[in-house]
């Protein structure tokens, strides 16, 4: 029933009337903001799609050039870090609160983790080998022949590149953008702020937005690392 | 809509000292440019989109009067490209798209589901910061130099071989898609979650529909547009290979992009006319709307279908007939839910008690003419009829009927009919009527000639037609007609702000209309409604009540009536 604005409990909005009316429209907020990322994604799959389909050999030979092995590492990082994030929201259910941090303490590691490879082991190499697209775009031929890749065709590999790049890099900019966010909530649990200390809601919304960016990985890497011949 | 706690019809006018309301609730600049309240944010957003509707009009003065002669006047062709290019730029991006949601949705969505607020109101005025941070990307551009490469951006013209301001026009484009997906969000967590105690889905007023249709293209399509966007300036900067053959890439998979989000783009910017329009029909016929589901469901039905026709600005590039075929029936349907509100808006008006005030002749004026660029469409969704006509002048007629004569006439039918209740004033009704006038005569002068001109062949985006003397007097006509139009857009400018310090009192209820943001002062106060409404009665619910005013009772009181009415309740 209505109520009147002076009365609001703490960490309620002014333009709600209670918290469960808070909490579900953040969730709606969320939901469609996520409905939007995934379009996002989706454009870039659906380029992916159509030079995959037009230049299948090249895509194949040039996907040799990436690292499974550190490839399925950061999938299995991004896999227990989703894992941790559960217990997270879990934990916030309860109002553990120092359960909470921990688990988000883990969650942190792994997206460092999962940035650190990346940015140390894969793209590093990558670039070395010449694969880097633009003006520079020259791979390394010696490479080339060492990984059975001669047939390789410079436009198609540079297309599979500027994907790769691209798509990967979103990626990593949604992990970045992530651990911001979860810096912020763990500051909040840390200070008890009233918002987290109440109500699990927020919480969970970012727990929705990370298992949001642990799923697009879900679908990049076997699109990048596992194409079959 | 009656509430238990407001009585219907309390104070068509204010008697008393008036409480205070938004606009009162605070003098300072920080005031407003700190807001969280959502009708601040829609002042904010009316001057803005304002100036730069003036800046859209004076590229477009430019190009009307270059294609006065033959030979050209006084532009380069370069600088012709350039200024036809602002011209799209700024009216599509930063007036036609915004405009209606983020100014009449942003300051009457949330009073007439009954809330306090958006959903978000910190997510609101970013929308704002970013909208004008875009803008002042494209003042920047301007200052530099302009970019010619035309609103679509084609590749690989835009991404390998335009000299102008290209990278730049693009972030601004980009950033501005983000400030209507925030409001887009924003609109559509309101609606699910913010109504009041009794505003079912069915009672939602069918501006809210549309806007909420409208809420769900933003969020699906320009994403799409966004990436394919950033994506022509990561090939033009960095070189990578994407839409440009000469790097492998394919040029048609932008247009498939771009359209994919451009064609929906088109409904995100009619949809919420369509909202105002409804509101208009019923207000001044004083009716129940004729088929209100029809009407809210086909809102949803073109939000659906809209995203299935791109392929019908692509007929004649290489992409396949079959392909062509399907995606010309697939046109020919979305014209069905269009025309059903047409139908529908017309049979209000059957039995109603008519007035003809200038919101609503705004709002007739609509009717005429989308019809006209409705219709004028399926010529262009036809394959056989398109190969000739398009890019001539009949595709240039085409689109401004729907997005002039449709989007722009159901801003200014919004402007009219909210002004009182933003401002708290009646405008001059004799001059509002003169540019209603105006505006419908010199839009038919400027644009019937160009489907013309465009069925005996004349091009689009070419500076000069020495090779066919014989457009001349089509062309001329079409100048002569923008300046009457010109003088339609400018007269609202002169008599609305007049209005502010000198026009009568509006009251709460002017138009003796039903709805909840009719039951609040005007103009409102900041929190809208002292305790949220409960809503008893049906949407647009006219007939039941024959206490109702109507517009005449309601001018005629006399102050003592007034304040007696005032008492009964
Ligand atoms: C009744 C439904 C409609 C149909 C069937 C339709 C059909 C078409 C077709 C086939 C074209 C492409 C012509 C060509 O390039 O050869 C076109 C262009 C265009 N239409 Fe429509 N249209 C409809 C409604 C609208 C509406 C409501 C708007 C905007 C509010 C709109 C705005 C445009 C614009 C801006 C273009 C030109 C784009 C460009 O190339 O710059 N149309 N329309
Ligand atoms: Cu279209």
């Amino acid at each position: 029933m209505a109520s009147v604005a002076h009365d609001h409990p703490e960490g309620l909005h002014h333009q709600f009337e209670d918290i469960e009316q808070q909490n579900e429209t953040y969730l709606v907020g969320m939901w469609s903001f996520l409905v939007s990322e995934i379009m996002f994604f989706g454009a870039l799959f659906m380029i992916y799609i159509l030079y995959r389909w037009k230049y299948q050999p090249d895509f194949y030979l040039a996907h040799k050039s990436l690292d499974v092995m550190w490839g399925g590492v950061n999938t299995t990082i991004l896999l227990i870090s989703s894992f941790a994030m559960v217990m997270a929201v879990h934990a916030a259910e309860l109002k553990k609160r120092m359960n909470v941090l921990k688990w988000l303490t883990l969650v942190q590691l792994c997206a460092v983790a999962f940035l650190f490879i990346k940015f140390t082991f894969e793209w590093p190499a990558k670039a070395h080998h010449g694969f880097v697209p633009g003006v520079n775009f020259s791979p390394d031929p010696h490479y080339l022949q060492e990984m059975g890749m001669q047939a390789l065709n410079v436009r198609p590999a540079e297309i599979f590149f500027s994907l790769y790049f691209g798509m990967t890099g979103f990626h990593a900019l949604h992990i970045i953008v992530g651990i911001l966010m979860i810096g912020v909530l763990m500051k909040m649990w840390a200070k008890k702020h009233p918002l987290v200390i109440h109500d699990y809601i927020p919480t969970e919304l970012i727990g929705l937005y990370w298992h949001f960016v642990d799923l697009v990985w879900i679908f990049l890497f076997p699109l990048f690392y596992l194409i079959p011949n | 809509m009656s509430s238990t706690v407001l009585p219907p019809y309390e104070g068509t006018r204010v008697t008393e000292e008036p409480p205070e309301n938004y606009i009162t609730a605070g003098h300072t600049v920080k005031s407003w440019l700190l807001t969280g309240d959502h009708k601040r944010i829609a002042l904010l957003y009316l001057f803005s989109t304002a100036f730069f509707f003036f800046l859209g009009s004076i590229a477009a003065g430019l190009v009307r009067i270059e294609l006065t002669r033959p030979n050209g006047v006084m532009l380069e062709s370069e600088t012709y490209n350039k200024m036809f290019t602002a011209h799209g730029v700024t009216m599509i991006f930063f007036f036609l798209i915004p405009a209606i949601p983020a100014i009449f949705g942003n300051f009457l969505l949330p009073i007439m589901i009954g809330a306090r607020d958006l959903a978000f109101p910190r997510l609101n005025l970013f929308s704002w910061y970013l909208y004008m941070t875009s803008g002042v990307m494209l003042l920047i551009v301007l200052c530099l130099g302009g970019v010619d490469s035309g609103w679509t951006f084609y590749t690989p013209y835009s991404s390998m071989y335009s000299n102008s301001q290209v990278t730049l026009t693009i972030l601004a484009a980009f950033i501005a898609g983000f400030s209507s997906i925030s409001t887009a969000v924003n609109f559509i967590a309101t609606v699910h979650k913010m109504r009041a105690p009794g505003m079912t889905w069915f009672r939602l007023p069918l501006f809210v529909w549309s806007h909420y249709a409208t809420s769900v293209i933003i969020v699906l399509g320009t994403p799409v547009v966004a990436i394919t966007l950033f994506l022509v300036v990561l090939e033009r900067t960095f070189k990578l290979g994407i839409f440009s053959p000469e790097l492998g890439g394919d040029p048609v998979l932008f247009q498939h992009l771009f359209w994919f989000y451009s064609h929906p783009a088109v409904y995100i910017m009619i949809l919420p006319a369509f909202g105002v329009i409804s509101e208009l029909f019923a207000a001044f016929s004083r009716r129940k709307i004729f088929g209100y589901h029809f009407i809210a469901f086909s809102s949803l039905a073109i939000a659906a279908l809209g995203f299935l026709v791109w392929g019908h600005h692509m007929f004649v590039s290489s992409q396949s007939m079959y392909q062509g075929v399907v995606f010309s029936l697939l046109s020919f349907l979305v014209a069905v839910p269009s025309a059903i509100k047409v139908f529908n808006w017309t049979a209000t008006m059957y039995k109603g008690q008519v007035h003809m005030r200038t919101p609503f002749l705004f709002a007739l004026g609509f009717i005429g003419l989308f019809t006209v660029g409705g219709l004028t469409g399926l010529f262009l969704s036809s394959m056989g009829t398109d190969m000739h006509l398009t890019n001539t002048y009949f595709v240039v007629a085409h689109f401004h009927y729907v997005m002039v004569g449709g989007t722009i006439l159901g801003f200014l039918g919004a402007l009219h009919y909210w002004w009182p209740k933003m401002f708290g004033v009646m405008y001059n009704e004799f001059w509002g009527r003169m540019s209603a006038l105006l505006v419908f005569v010199g839009f038919n002068v400027t644009f019937l000639p160009q489907f013309v001109v465009g069925y005996m062949g004349m091009p689009r985006r070419y500076h000069y037609y020495y090779f066919a003397p014989e457009f001349q007097v089509y062309n001329i006509l079409s100048t002569a007609g923008a300046s009457v139009l010109a003088v339609g857009f400018a007269l609202p400018v002169f008599y609305l702000t007049s209005s502010i310090r000198k026009g009568v009192k509006a009251g709460a209820n002017p138009w003796g209309a039903h709805g909840l943001e009719w039951e609040i002062p005007s103009p409102p106060p900041t929190a809208n409604f002292d305790r949220i409404p409960i809503v008893t009665d049906d949407v647009y619910d006219y007939e039941s009540d024959a206490r109702r005013p109507n517009i005449e009772m309601i001018e005629s009181r006399t102050p003592e009536q007034l304040a007696s009415t005032k008492e009964t309740h």
